[in-house]
């Protein structure tokens, strides 16, 4: 089975490198690509210096452009699963086979960070609400439950890989929240497993009421538009088949 | 100078630059079309001043000047949500050709 790890990268040169390192020495078997989503930084330098493959986009297109870039790199290359990983060093790397070996029985699966694995706690109430009223709703429709539906760590396979490869909005939490109703809405399966983030090495999360607040009532658009939206159906004749194998 | 005096040469005005940036290749005849059409149209009110005055009467409304405001500014919106249509279209075509380089850019230099 072939795992490609998927980087969307922007302006990170400080933790690039140790999070390539890192990944290679815990999960050898994988391939990784870094996408450099327009960084000013010297990012896809490092990167490549480190001796994995890196797309460049020309200027910054968000998670969302970077991440569908890096399923179009992975449907066309044959990957069997494609796994998405922050730049900023928060993943932890001890999880990544257990996505992959969840995978087996899903098609898309989520690293939660609210399943039970560890304590990680959002510290404003309106941004706690907004993600459980998220992972209420996303859940609705997946039957299945979900706690943590705005992580950026999960895993894909082909079926899934195929629908984000056309369908990865660019909009506001369209990476996380939106990608995952389409990939319901288009008959995907959805599996979460616990993980334990680690704190940011780099940079900080926003931590302010206003904000807080600003992202509840985004989410709920960006939610409402999620489900009211239409898109044309990727159809299984299209995908295309596996590669090399 | 009345108020369709005024009018005239608004309509005027907006056809000549109109047909003077099309000259210039500064304006594709798709969007040029629009607004020569509007330009005739406010042509007809400020000539025929009954024409509006008629149509007011008929749709009820007391000042024939309310229903030219109010249908000039539908026509703003209008034009403003198809133009952000427009703009959002571009920007997905750019997003995808963005990530279309990346992609050859990467296969080039793996070829290398």
């Amino acid at each position: 089975m072939r795992v490609l790890i998927i980087i969307p990268a922007f302006n990170e040169e400080q933790s690039i490198r140790l999070v390539i390192g890192e990944l290679e020495r815990a999960c050898g078997y994988a391939d990784i690509l870094v996408v450099d989503d327009g960084s000013a930084d010297s990012t896809a330098a490092l990167a490549e210096a480190a001796g994995v493959a890196v797309l460049r986009l020309p200027y910054n297109l968000g998670v969302g452009g970077a991440m569908r870039a890096g399923y179009r790199y992975a449907l066309e290359r044959g990957y069997d699963v494609a796994l998405q990983v922050d730049a900023d060093g928060q993943h932890d790397t001890r999880y990544i086979g257990k996505l992959v070996a969840a995978v087996e029985s899903a098609d898309i699966v989520i690293g939660s960070r609210f399943a039970g694995a560890g304590t990680y706690t959002s510290a404003k109430f309106a941004r706690r609400l907004a993600m459980r009223l998220l992972a209420m709703v996303v859940s609705g429709l997946a039957r299945t439950k979900l706690t943590d539906v705005t992580s950026g760590f999960r895993a894909a396979n082909r079926k899934a890989m195929a629908i984000f490869a056309v369908h990865y909005p660019v909009e506001y939490l369209g990476d996380t929240v939106e990608s995952l109703v389409i990939a319901v809405r288009s008959g995907c399966v959805i599996r979460q497993i616990p993980v334990k983030m680690r704190p940011r090495e780099y940079g900080t999360a926003s931590q302010s009421s206003l904000r807080a607040l600003v992202y509840l009532v985004r989410a709920g658009v960006a939610l409402g538009l999620a489900l009211i939206r239409r898109w044309e159906p990727v159809s299984a004749a299209e995908v295309p088949e596996r590669a090399g194998v | 100078m009345s108020v369709y005096m005024l009018g005239l040469v608004g309509a005027v005005v907006t056809v000549s630059i109109v047909f003077e940036m099309l000259r210039r290749r500064k304006l594709r005849e798709k969007y040029a079309t629009f607004w020569v059409l509007l330009a005739g149209v406010i042509v007809v009110i400020a000539l025929f001043p009954d024409v509006l005055a008629g149509a007011a009467a008929m749709l009820g409304v007391q000042v024939p000047a309310n229903l030219l405001f109010f249908l000039g500014s539908l026509v703003l919106l209008g034009v403003n949500v198809q133009l952000s249509s427009e703009l959002g279209r571009l920007e997905e075509r750019t997003r995808t050709l963005a990530e279309e380089v990346a992609l050859l850019r990467l296969s080039s230099r793996e070829h290398r």
